[in-house]
């Protein structure tokens, strides 16, 4: 039996991303606008690879959402391509828990529903899925404001709320913008512990956006640092740091190390001026 | 519970609740205490201007007129206010969603709205008769523009994160629609229900001015013409009450459909420093 030779080539290419889950081949964004148009995000490309956590790192306004947006299958590239199982992304792609920057919740719905909103629109059943919704929701300290409503809750409870409801139907791909950012610092290092756990426990493939070096060494297998717009990607740092990491990771040499790379990158950009 | 703070609801504090009413009842009896007097001093004709007890006095002596003509009067706005929202909210929509629809008809609304509806009313009347049709459709004509904007306005005013977020969750245009956009839009349609609803009443009385054998407005006219004053006032007192128990409807199936909205919620609402 002979195979025609172009499915041979296909299997052959297919064969060698096996393991690669999303890739971005010279993504570019512009933005229509005044002037021409203003470019986000510029030649970017990267491999996403099953059960891997990358982490993001950016300066403000480089174009870190926007590429996220644009994997999720929620904003067009304007050139290059982004696959995802080796399937070009043209619409949203919903195996995927999105966390947003802003925690979208609907001011109409509780707590509970706001976590259930993602079975609802699946048209999955409500009752398979409440009991997960409970425990999740405890598991990010809100035990006891299933029933509120957002208005009722601080910004760092909103957003946890936003991080439920994009874990509550488990899917396969997580992308998180700042998830932390509205935070304090000890609720932060506290949820960072937490999602390392549930990271290690269900290896989901994790896009992670994050302001904070700290963050995104202590959680990422690599970080990728951006440049300011239109983001281009500065620097992959592979970080080897066995787990589960401890919070006390950050006092070693090895994660000092590892900072000190990230931010020499801002400072090559002219940022982190020190005097 | 780990907090039992969080199913708690706060109370509006029972000073805040009083004073919400009696401020307003307060102003209102004193108005009517000097009009009174005024009256009863005998400075003005009641000819001109009766004293609120006359004005009582006669509601009371013509109830089951005033009544039989209310019954047609609330007919005619509840029905024109129907009307506005059964065609309103649909149309609303359609702007937002059909691009083609909104080139084509929003400037014309626009335009069908700035010109003064009480100027076609005879119009209306030539057309469709000087029945309750008539009356239904000039009420609606002033009604439903409130209705279409705010409609418009809610619909546009959806965070792009939520729609995005129900997109990224496989949903449809139409679980966009209704688990965001509508939901979304409440607050906004209700404020111009409520401007529709005080709208609906003024398209009612114009229609009846214009040419009508029955209603409220009709009796203002035949009232007036025979010099009973007191029977004007009569009319222009059972309609104010129509028209604030119809508000205060509308106002109470907004609190009760959009509690969790800013300004449904009575702590911040009620309290302040
Ligand atoms: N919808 C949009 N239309 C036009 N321009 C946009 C839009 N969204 C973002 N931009 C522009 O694209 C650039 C990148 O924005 P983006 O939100 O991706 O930045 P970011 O890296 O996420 O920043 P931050 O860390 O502050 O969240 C910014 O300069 C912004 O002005
Ligand atoms: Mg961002």
């Amino acid at each position: 039996m002979t195979r025609p030779a172009a499915t041979l080539l296909k299997l052959d290419a297919a064969a060698a991303h096996r393991d690669c889950f999303v890739r971005l081949q010279n993504v570019d964004k512009v933005y229509a606008g005044r002037g021409g148009g203003l470019k986000a995000v510029d030649n970017v490309s990267l491999d996403l690879h099953d059960g891997e956590f990358l982490a993001i790192v950016g300066p403000s306004g480089c174009g870190k959402s926007t590429l996220m947006m644009m994997v999720a299958g929620l904003s067009p590239v304007s050139a290059g391509e982004i696959t995802i199982r080796a399937q070009n992304v043209t619409g949203p792609y919903t195996d995927v828990g999105v966390v947003f920057q802003r925690d979208a919740l609907l001011e109409w719905r509780t707590v509970l529903d706001n976590v259930l909103l993602q079975i609802d629109v699946r048209r999955l059943r409500r009752a398979d899925y409440e009991k997960a919704a409970y425990t999740l929701l405890e598991r990010v300290g809100l035990a006891g404001f299933e029933k509120s409503y957002p208005w009722e809750l601080s910004g760092g409870m909103r957003q946890r709320v936003s991080l439920c409801r994009a874990l509550i139907h488990n899917p396969s791909l997580l992308l998180m913008d700042e998830p932390f950012g509205a935070l304090d610092a000890l609720t932060r290092e506290q949820m960072n512990l937490d999602l390392q756990k549930i990271w290690i426990d269900t290896r989901k493939t994790m896009l992670f956006i994050t302001h904070s070096i700290w963050e995104a060494i202590f959680l990422a297998d690599h970080v990728i640092v951006m440049t300011p717009r239109p983001g281009r990607i500065a620097a992959v740092i592979k970080i080897d740091l066995p787990r589960p990491r401890r919070l006390a990771v950050r006092e070693t040499a090895q994660f000092g190390h590892y900072a000190a790379m990230v931010r020499e990158q801002f400072q090559a950009f002219g940022l982190l001026k020190e005097s | 519970m780990h907090s039992p703070t969080a199913n708690v609801p706060e109370t509006v504090p029972w000073v805040a609740r009083v004073s919400m009413y009696a401020y307003p009842t307060a102003t209102a009896l004193l108005i009517f205490a000097v009009w009174e007097a005024v009256t009863r001093a005998g400075w003005v004709s009641s000819l001109i201007l009766p004293a609120p007890s006359i004005i009582i006095a006669t509601s009371f002596e013509n109830l089951p007129l005033l009544l039989q003509m209310s019954g047609t009067t609330a007919a005619e706005f509840l029905l024109g206010f129907a009307l506005s929202v059964a065609i309103g909210l649909p149309l609303g929509a359609l702007v937002v969603y059909a691009r083609p629809i909104e080139l084509a008809i929003y400037p014309l609304l626009v335009a069908f709205q700035t010109l003064p509806k009480a100027a076609v009313a005879p119009i209306f009347i030539v057309w469709l008769g000087t029945g309750i049709t008539s009356k239904v459709l000039i009420a609606f004509s002033i009604a439903f523009f409130p209705i279409v904007i705010d409609t418009v306005v809610g619909l546009r005013s959806a965070q792009p994160e939520t729609i995005h977020l129900v997109r990224s969750m496989g949903g449809s245009a139409l679980q966009v629609f209704w688990y965001v956009r509508f939901p979304n839009a409440l607050p906004a349609i209700f404020a111009g229900l409520k401007v529709a609803s005080t709208l609906a009443v003024v398209g009612a009385i114009v229609g009846e001015f214009v040419s009508s054998d029955r209603g409220l407005g009709y009796l203002v006219l035949v009232a007036n013409g025979e010099l009973k004053t007191p029977l004007v006032f009569a009319c222009v007192l059972i309609l104010t009450i129509l028209g604030i128990v119809f508000y205060f409807l509308v106002e109470q199936l907004e609190k009760f459909v959009v509690r969790w909205h800013v300004s449904s919620r009575q702590v911040e609402a009620v309290g302040t420093y």
